[in-house]
């Protein structure tokens, strides 16, 4: 059974069709990159699998478990204990400091956990920057705090809408890594990204065109590693 | 972790939340001057009801009717009598409880040893009683003529001194018939004669320095009028007259059952009379309209003018709260819908934002609860011109004031709150 699947899923404002009956499937442990030009319904499609939208038809298998027709209150519990999520703005809460925005999570989850929080920012290098304010760090800081907080509750598959949108090569290189280290660890990742370069590191890209799934293509040789495309 | 983040938020808020504290402030502040004024006032005006004498004077019927007629005062020429060991019952209607003072009056006509005609009359000076209810009471004339001022000796203590055979003259008939404190003087009426040592004179700037006042008993023994009574004044606290309260005032007979039961069961002054007319065989009891019932009037209205104040400012308050918290919330609106995406409950970010205001609302109302008497004091002296006691019960009514304009305030922004979706906050359109 798939982690995740889409089926047949529909989201309709007015009378544009931002997803158009589509069809993904998303094994445990997997790595997808999601691609395709934009107002093609990537961040919509994420909203949906992110439990943060409702779709208008179709269904979202999570866990074989129909999130479709689920309760505003019953969707908040499986954004918490299910689904990590990463976007493209870095979004910290400005006057808690990197731990303690780590911390927001496990609060909300259960009970917050000032070692694991900062174990959790260790892990993507901040161990150093725990108690800092997020306008005292870079924004590829900021963004590797948001990992942070996106793992620490242990979600069984993690979401990031143009992780890397706002990041400058080097940053964006850390981010993949530690998603590759993620990967490694078994943790199931959703990657929109407007970045070949981003989405060649994942084992399977599905590229979306007007709501609908364009193609899709397997990363034959995947190594979990940035290539850098040096234009001549 | 909840504190902290609250403590954080304050600090970052301090501007909005100090606003909000200063609104509630001002709120609260006039909340708590109109409710000490209004409470403090009445009271102390029921207090002067008490301190200007009686407000109910109760007299036989017959004597009422011809008085009615004829206007013969205080002489009693009808020959009708109240009757002495009634008088208890007075504490035993429905309105007891604000029955606060009153004293019996048995006129006689007596002869001092030179022949010279006297006025004497007999009261309660501070009469001692023991109450079916298990109350006691001191009530006499020693409260209900307390502007009596004693030119000489002092005011006759009945319970302090066992001998009844004493007496207070009036600073006329004192100085006519040159008699002073300490002095013996000898009284001779239609049914004896006593001998009576005069431990006061008093200046009551009236009728009353004319007359000699002994106790009940003895006032009865000179005039051989035992168990008689010919008035009873009585203080009471009552409730300013309505429309209800004239119709009844008119007719009791009028009034449909509702009416009839509300007007009971309210103090005005024409129901005490009406029950004290119950317990008091062939008596009249009638309002005596004196200073504090045009008192009673303007109090109805300045408290009135005060309610209205107060519930002006608390929706004055409401407003500023709504408008500051909502501001407050629209400008956090991303770090909500994060919480939210994060698997925040509605009911954790509306508690966390809740929890926030509340604090700024208890400061900002224990502010403007101590500015609040201030401000009570201030209208106090420049309005009633005495200064206001701060009543324990101001406390629970401002407290509750203050949380309920609070609650209201935020409704509009727990709306926005939780109608408030993280994807469109989140993404950044
Ligand atoms: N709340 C909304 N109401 C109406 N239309 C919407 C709404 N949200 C998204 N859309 C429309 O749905 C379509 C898909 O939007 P979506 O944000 O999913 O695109 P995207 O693939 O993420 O684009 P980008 O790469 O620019 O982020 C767009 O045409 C957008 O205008
Ligand atoms: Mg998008």
């Amino acid at each position: 059974m798939s982690l995740l699947e889409l089926k047949n899923v529909s989201k309709i404002y007015g009378d544009l069709h931002a997803l158009d009956h589509v069809n993904i499937k998303v094994e445990k442990g997997e790595w997808l990159a999601i691609m395709g030009p934009s107002g093609s319904g990537k961040s919509t499609m994420m909203n949906i699998i992110g439990a943060l939208d409702k779709a208008t038809e179709g269904e979202i298998l999570l866990d074989g478990e129909d999130i479709a027709k689920k309760s505003a209150a019953a969707l908040t519990d499986i954004r918490r204990d299910k689904i990590g999520l990463i976007f493209q703005q870095f979004h910290l809460v400005s006057y808690l400091t990197a731990v303690e925005n780590v911390m927001l999570a496990q609060y909300y989850h259960s009970l917050p956990d000032e070692k694991e929080a900062l174990e959790a920012l260790d892990r993507v290098g901040l161990a150093g920057r725990a108690k800092h304010y997020p306008s005292q760090l870079s924004g590829g800081e900021q963004q590797r705090v948001c990992v942070a907080r996106a793992l620490i509750n242990y979600p069984e598959i993690i979401l990031a809408d143009e992780p890397t949108g706002n990041l400058d090569e080097a940053n964006e290189e850390i981010v993949v890594e530690m998603f590759n280290k993620l990967h490694n660890e078994g943790t199931t990742l959703v990657v929109v990204t407007h970045n070949p370069e981003v989405a060649e590191v994942a084992q399977r890209t599905i590229v979306l065109r007007n709501g609908r799934v364009d193609h899709e293509t397997v990363n034959e040789n995947f190594t979990g590693k940035i290539k850098h495309i040096t234009l001549m | 972790m909840f504190i902290r983040m609250i403590g954080k938020a304050f600090f970052r808020q301090w501007k909005k939340m100090t606003m909000i504290a200063l609104t509630i402030a001002l709120g609260a502040s006039l909340a708590t001057a109109m409710l000490s004024v209004m409470i403090d006032v009445e009271d102390k005006i029921n207090q002067e009801l008490k301190v200007y004498g009686a407000n109910i004077k109760v007299v036989p019927k017959d004597t009422s009717v011809i008085d009615e007629l004829y206007d013969v005062g205080d002489e009693n020429i009808s020959g009708a009598y109240l009757k002495e060991d009634e008088l208890g019952k007075i504490k035993t209607i429905f309105w007891a409880f604000n029955i606060v003072d009153y004293a019996p009056f048995i006129n006689t006509d007596a002869k001092l040893s030179d022949g010279t005609k006297v006025d004497v009359t007999g009261t309660w000076f501070n009469h001692h009683m023991d109450l079916p209810t298990g109350e006691e009471l001191d009530a006499g004339i020693a409260s209900l003529r307390s502007w009596w001022d004693i030119t000489e000796g002092e005011w006759l203590d009945e319970q302090g001194n066992e001998d009844p055979y004493r007496a207070m003259a009036g600073a006329g008939i004192a100085e006519r018939e040159g008699i002073s404190a300490g002095d013996i003087i000898s009284v001779e009426g239609a049914g004896g004669s006593v001998m009576l040592t005069v431990v006061g004179i008093f200046d009551a700037g009236g009728e009353e320095d004319d007359i000699i006042y002994v106790p009940v008993d003895v006032a009865q023994e000179i005039g051989g009028l035992e168990g008689r009574i010919d008035s009873i004044e009585v203080s009471a606290l009552t409730t300013p007259d309505n429309d209800l309260a004239r119709k009844a005032a008119q007719d009791p007979s009028s009034l449909s059952v509702a009416q009839y039961e509300t007007w009971y069961c309210t103090a005005y002054v024409s129901s005490i009379c009406y029950q004290i007319e119950e317990v008091i065989t062939d008596s009249v009891a009638s309002a005596v309209r004196q200073v504090a019932d045009s008192e009673g009037q303007i109090l109805k209205k300045t408290k009135l003018l005060m309610i209205l104040i107060t519930i002006l400012s608390m929706i004055g308050a409401a407003l500023g709260i709504c408008n500051l918290v909502t501001a407050s919330v629209m400008e956090r609106s991303q770090e909500i819908g994060l919480m939210k995406a994060i698997g925040a409950h509605n009911g954790a970010i509306t508690g966390l934002i809740l929890a926030e205001i509340m604090c700024t609302a208890v400061a900002g109302g224990v502010t403007g609860f101590f500015a609040g008497l201030g401000f009570a004091q201030i209208i106090g002296h420049s309005v009633f011109a005495s200064s206001i006691t701060m009543r324990p019960m101001v406390i629970p009514l401002v407290a509750v004031l203050v949380v309920l304009v609070t609650l209201i305030g935020s409704i509009p922004a727990i709306r926005l709150l939780l109608g408030l979706k993280p994807t469109e906050v989140l993404h950044g359109k």
